[in-house]
């Protein structure tokens, strides 16, 4: 287990260094470098001088090889570089929408699991009740709607019209600021889990395993808690981290609605800029982050049913 | 179609005597801040997300089959090299690829094409190679080889035809997925520019309305859900039908 595990985690620096030279390739055919942003606004318009000297200043003059071994180099030592804009290392411009973006992440999961999965079990449990059925054309709602559309009407409802809850920004961190954001941002990840729940229910119950226990007098409540809920588990591990994944994706739009200080608004913000350390960076976090949970999930899988083995 | 069931021309009808005119009569969904009608603007807005929704998961799927299906057949190096590319791809959100790409083409209709039809092809490639594999040693597709058939005839009429069923299902449900992408990219301000109608933009500039006229949010975003939602529905639909694994688990 422990050596799958080191195994696994040796394979992530290749898809890593591969992430990273395609940003770094996508991002050096860019039209326009930085200093020239800056002055096509209108107003500040840069003589070439300053231009010139921004650039060389950035290291934007030198030629595209040299600038990605320079990269490497530097993210070998996990140096991010330094942001065009603020000039603070983007490491910790990073570091400081972790937090934010780990809650609004945690709480819309949380939200989901915590919602989706008794669903499914209950729609799985009833087939073709009116809870099975007002659920999965719930879960199919949910997996269709704009996530920034929920947001807007979620706003408008609770925030503008009754007033209850803060319609955008961070606060202090607390729960009031953080509900309407990771609702919005949970509904699709929700439906995917009530539908992946029902289905892995649905098959178990027609598991020999299953037939044998009810044959044998197995209470009801122990079939479902010993039989039902172990295996079905499984499954549901594995669709919760790859909903994860999209959650950090679509917390990019979710994010940017609400104001929230995340690393997807981050993300957005510096794209407009141009800031292109720290639009690498973060893209460069958020797939880190990604592959974490793919191998947490993983050996959590493996921890919970025996029959999964790693060689 | 738009020009005939259209009321008013989405960009060039703007009036601002009539800005903010709640749904009624003469503006069925009511008329934004610039007073252009908004039924007008979401029935145009249709063709910019059908467009996108549809195209970009044609190259999507002509990716993704194009090289699954290679890597399956020929497997070697070639095949380490499709699962490396593979596995990048899906360590990498689309979404934020996509914004990536977006952030360095200009906006437009033909960027968005090329930041979502390049980065959703992970799950077809590897569902046709999973096929491929499984069809390569089959009888018919020996007989082909021995009747003396080049790799890409067999290919094309032997494997392909046998493993597209469920590469619909993916694409149809991609769909969805990519018009709601194209919202998204929109609402960001990175896919289409206003003042062109795209529901995605128009729900960006109705968020500073939300508190005086509520109306200009609902109706593109109603029109999104409902594309998405007719999306899903064919998908599932041609899933129970040209899917038999999944017609017999539901059984």
């Amino acid at each position: 287990m422990l050596s799958y595990l080191a195994r696994r985690l040796i394979q992530t620096i290749p898809i890593l260094l591969a992430v990273a030279a395609l940003i770094f390739i996508l991002f050096s055919v860019i039209p326009g470098s930085f200093a020239s942003s800056l002055g096509d606004d209108g107003k500040s318009v840069l003589d070439a001088e300053t231009m010139a000297r921004m650039n060389r200043e950035l290291g934007l003059s030198d030629p595209i090889y040299v600038r990605f071994a320079r990269y490497v180099g530097q993210l070998a030592q996990f140096d991010l570089g330094v942001s065009f804009r603020t000039r603070q290392p983007v490491a910790v411009v990073i570091a400081e929408r972790l937090w934010p973006s780990a809650q609004l992440a945690l709480a819309s999961m949380g939200f989901a699991i915590f919602v989706g999965v008794p669903l499914g079990f209950v729609a799985a449990l009833r087939p073709g009740s009116l809870i099975d059925t007002g659920s999965m054309v719930l879960a199919v709602s949910g997996l269709s709607l704009p996530k920034f559309w929920l947001g807007l009407l979620l706003m408008y409802l609770f925030a503008l019209k009754l007033g209850w809850l803060p319609s955008f920004g961070y606060g202090d961190g607390g729960l009031k600021h953080l509900l309407l954001p990771a609702v919005a941002l949970g509904v699709s990840p929700l439906a995917l889990l009530a539908r992946t729940t029902r289905a892995a229910v649905l098959e178990i119950l027609d598991a020999d395993f299953v037939r044998t226990a009810r044959s044998k007098g197995m209470s009801e409540t122990r079939v479902v808690r010993w039989h039902l809920a172990r295996n079905a588990l499984v499954i549901v591990l594995t669709t919760v981290g790859l909903q994860f994944g999209s959650v950090i994706g679509q917390a990019v739009v979710v994010e940017k609605l609400f104001s929230w200080p995340g690393l997807g608004s981050l993300l957005i913000d510096s794209v407009s800029l141009r800031d292109l350390p720290v639009v690498q960076g973060a893209i460069l976090t958020i797939v880190m982050i990604f592959l974490v949970i793919n191998l947490t999930v993983d050996a959590l899988c493996a921890a919970i049913d025996p029959r999964i083995k790693y060689t | 179609m738009s020009p005939l069931i259209a009321h008013t021309d989405p960009v060039m009808d703007a009036n601002l005597m009539n800005a903010e005119v709640p749904p009624g009569a003469e503006f069925w969904f009511g008329t934004d801040a610039q007073g252009r009608d908004i039924y007008s603007r979401v029935l145009y807005g249709a063709r910019i997300s059908l467009t996108v929704g549809v195209l970009s998961q044609l190259i999507n799927t002509a990716i993704g089959v194009a090289l699954g299906m290679s890597a399956g057949y020929w497997g070697g190096w070639w095949d380490d090299v499709v699962s490396g590319l593979t596995n990048m791809m899906l360590a990498i959100p689309s979404l934020v690829f996509a914004l990536a790409i977006m952030a360095i083409l200009s906006p437009g209709l033909t960027s968005l094409l090329i930041a979502l039809g390049l980065t959703n092809w992970s799950y077809t490639c590897r569902l046709a190679r999973a096929s491929t594999l499984s069809l390569r040693n089959q009888g018919y597709v020996q007989a082909a080889r021995i009747l003396g058939y080049g790799d890409l005839r067999i290919m094309l009429t032997q494997i392909l035809p046998n493993i597209l069923g469920p590469i619909i299902v993916i694409g149809t449900l991609g769909m969805g997925g990519a018009v709601l992408a194209e919202a998204a990219l929109s609402f960001l301000g990175l896919g289409i520019r206003p003042p062109f109608p795209s529901w995605g933009s128009m729900l960006s500039d109705a968020r500073d309305q939300i508190t005086t006229a509520p109306w200009i949010s609902i109706f593109p975003g109603l029109a999104i859900f409902v594309t998405v939602l007719g999306l899903n529905l064919l998908g599932d639909g041609l899933r129970d039908i040209l899917d038999p694994q999944a017609r017999a688990r539901t059984a």
